[in-house]
């Protein structure tokens, strides 16, 4: 296998927790609610199926128990911020802050215990003999198949389908879409718990694909960075996978880069990624600075019936 | 109104369609300025229900655990020494979000600018090692007010110039934050005496500030008092407090009065990232006596918490520093009956949960519907 495909397997297997957690974030975003709570969402998602994964020993249970965590977190999400209008932003840092505490507390009885097992492949046997291809498929595992559906899924329901057309109107123009019969707080409702799930599965695939044991903070910013994927792939769920392995290859080119023995001391390879973020996000504000970025008009303000903020 | 009302009027047609007895809808209460002054209690006592519940699933009583906590942080001298010494950093720290978030700008990269100046502070003590004490102490101070200055202006210049959002990268630049200080202490200023232990040498006398008689609480308390007086005064009773307000009360308003928007928050970052970094050259200078790995225990993140707490008055900065400081230490006694430190950052998230949900209240009325 030459480096160049080894670069291409270890960016999809570390881009498909930021692209999980990309999704649910444009799904939450595009109705018009800021979601910054990923980086705890994750980090209990990833400690919730640590936990059933090492107790039951089963992979649906473990999926199963972070659905369950976060309907309950996005259920907050929402109550917050579409029921009380409460800040947006503090409710998603509050979420940050409580997954953080909450997942170091639960997790400690199983920090550094491995998991007893891995995420199955599919039988792709068939591809063996070719050159590229074979090698990077022969290493996905079914969650990461799941991903590729889910671009797809998700692309084609906002792009082509009325549902979407009414996600995209309760982003953009929440009264309008009121006056059009659509329910403006329902759908939010859903699309939060929807969108939720999506970044709690991102945790949980960070831990059962990509480190298989649960560190304290182990997803070190990784939250984050999907919340800036989200400005980079301008909420579309298709550029949000080409994001996303970019900056798994960021992730994987510091290790090679130490691994051929460079003379950069590690903690600078390993600000690759953020300080990339800063720079590509400062690099597509300075071009799009004149034109419409693609966020959704209403992102951040609550809507009320009939009232004007 | 109700069932007999209605039929005392003869002029309604008896196929009115019948109104719903429970409908209501919560609109904007125009003369809601300010909270109740309950919500803040209840919320930290809610806060601490709903972790109980946590700790109790985990097979632990919680009111043990919080008695515990509580009688680590303000039950002996030592206890309400130590919390002030961590309220110390939460309450420069805080100060500076509560500076950024007048104008509306959300730093939360107080942690990584507090790590920076704790960098820069230790760097003196490097480059320099023999100056005398009245030298070498304000040096550490303007190097760390400078580095976590820059490190603010990192995330202001993205901001107004670029439109990329604060949150986004001050929180990227903690993580680089994080990487710096740990190349140093793992790498070049590694204490070749310290048996590999991830830290400097430990300062000499002229470089750790005095404390106060044979406690740990440390001249870093009164920087901190220092600054949350001047901070009154600035935002009450100057011109650039009054624009700052008005930038943070109606942006479009100042926008059209003519204040430069873009030039206070630059200032802003600067100040509220020089606060920080301060904080962490009182860290290092007044408690830990070197630079170690792991040396906030997340101090620019609770000072958020401790900025929306005090609703950015001057006064309430210290109370709820001090009362966050002492939810640290009340987090690390719980450690000797084996329960994970980070207890005190789960209930400061939950606290800060239902701060958002109660500071609703003010603001919304609830109406029924006519």
């Amino acid at each position: 296998m030459d480096t160049f495909t080894q670069i291409v397997i270890a960016a999809i297997s570390s881009g498909t927790p930021l692209l999980f957690a990309a999704l649910g974030g444009i799904l939450i975003e595009r109705s018009g609610i800021i979601q910054l709570g990923a980086e705890g969402i994750m980090l209990l998602g990833a400690v919730i199926s640590c936990m059933t994964f090492i107790h039951t020993g089963s992979l649906p249970l473990a999926l199963l128990a972070v659905a369950g965590i976060s309907i309950a977190l996005g259920l907050v999400h929402a109550f917050l911020t579409v029921t009380l209008r409460a800040n947006q932003t503090v409710s998603g840092l509050a979420m940050t802050l409580f997954g953080t505490g909450l997942s170091a507390y639960l997790g400690k009885s199983v920090a550094g215990t491995p998991i007893p097992g891995s995420v199955p492949k599919l039988d792709l046997s068939f591809l063996d003999g070719v050159p590229f291809l074979g090698d990077v498929f022969g290493h996905l595992n079914v969650l990461t198949w799941f991903s590729f559906a889910l671009v797809v899924i998700l692309h084609l329901f906002i792009h082509r389908t009325s549902w979407g057309l009414h996600l995209r109107a309760i982003g953009d123009n929440p009264a309008t879409a009121d006056v059009m019969g659509i329910r403006v707080q329902t759908l939010r409702y859903g699309y939060v718990i929807v969108g939720t799930i999506l970044i709690g599965l991102a945790g949980a695939d960070m831990l059962l694909a990509y480190s298989p044991t649960w560190t304290e903070g182990m997803t070190a910013g990784r939250g984050w960075i999907a919340v800036a994927l989200i400005i980079f792939a301008r909420w579309n769920p298709v550029r949000a996978l080409l994001c996303a392995y970019f900056f798994g290859a960021m992730d994987t080119i510091g290790f090679k880069i130490q691994l051929i023995g460079s003379e950069i001391p590690s903690y600078f390879l390993k600000m690759i990624p953020y300080i990339v973020t800063i720079l590509v996000l400062m690099y597509l504000g300075w071009r799009s600075r004149n034109k419409l970025s693609g966020t959704p008009q209403s992102l951040g303000l609550p809507y009320i019936r009939e009232q004007r903020f | 109104m109700s069932k007999t009302q209605a039929a005392a009027l003869p002029l309604e047609p008896a196929e009115a369609p019948r109104r719903k007895r429970f409908s209501y809808r919560i609109e904007i209460d125009p003369s809601g300025t300010r909270n109740p002054w309950w919500i803040a209690p209840l919320s930290i006592l809610l806060a601490l229900v709903l972790c109980g519940i946590f700790i109790a699933a985990n097979g632990m009583n919680p009111v043990t655990v919080y008695a515990k906590m509580i009688k680590g942080a303000f039950g002996s001298s030592f206890g309400i020494t130590e919390t002030l010494v961590k309220a110390i950093p939460l309450l420069l720290c805080g100060i500076g979000v509560a500076i950024a978030y007048r104008i509306s700008v959300w730093n939360i990269g107080a942690e990584g600018q507090f790590l920076v100046g704790a960098v820069a502070a230790t760097a003196v003590t490097i480059w320099f090692p023999n100056l005398p004490i009245y030298g070498t102490i304000p040096l550490m101070i303007v190097f760390a007010i400078a580095a976590g200055g820059i490190w603010g202006l990192l995330t202001a210049i993205p901001r107004t110039y670029f439109q990329v959002n604060e949150l986004v990268t001050s929180l990227m630049l903690n993580y680089v934050a994080i990487l710096l200080l740990d190349y140093f202490v793992f790498g070049p200023w590694k204490d070749p005496k310290g048996f590999n232990f991830p830290g400097t040498p430990m300062f000499n006398d002229a470089q750790t500030l005095p404390v106060l008689g044979d406690t740990r609480l440390h001249l870093g308390l009164v920087f901190a008092l220092v600054a949350v007086v001047l901070y009154g005064l600035l935002v009450k009773y100057t011109k650039w407090g009054y624009e700052l307000r008005l930038i943070g009360a109606n942006p479009e308003a100042a926008k059209n009065a003519g204040i430069p928007i873009q030039r206070h928050i630059l200032l802003v970052m600067l100040i509220s990232g020089g606060l920080a970094g301060l904080a962490g050259m009182a860290e290092v200078s007044g408690v830990s006596h070197r630079l170690m790995y792991g040396i906030s225990p997340g101090y620019g993140y609770t000072a958020i918490i401790v900025a929306w707490l005090a609703k950015l008055s001057p006064a309430w900065l210290v109370v709820s520093a001090v009362l966050f400081g002492g939810l640290i230490v009340g987090g690390y006694s719980v450690q000797t009956i084996g329960l994970p430190s980070s207890i005190s950052n789960m209930i400061q998230g939950a606290i800060l949960f239902f701060l958002i949900a109660g500071g609703m209240f003010g603001k919304f009325r609830l109406r029924r519907n006519a």
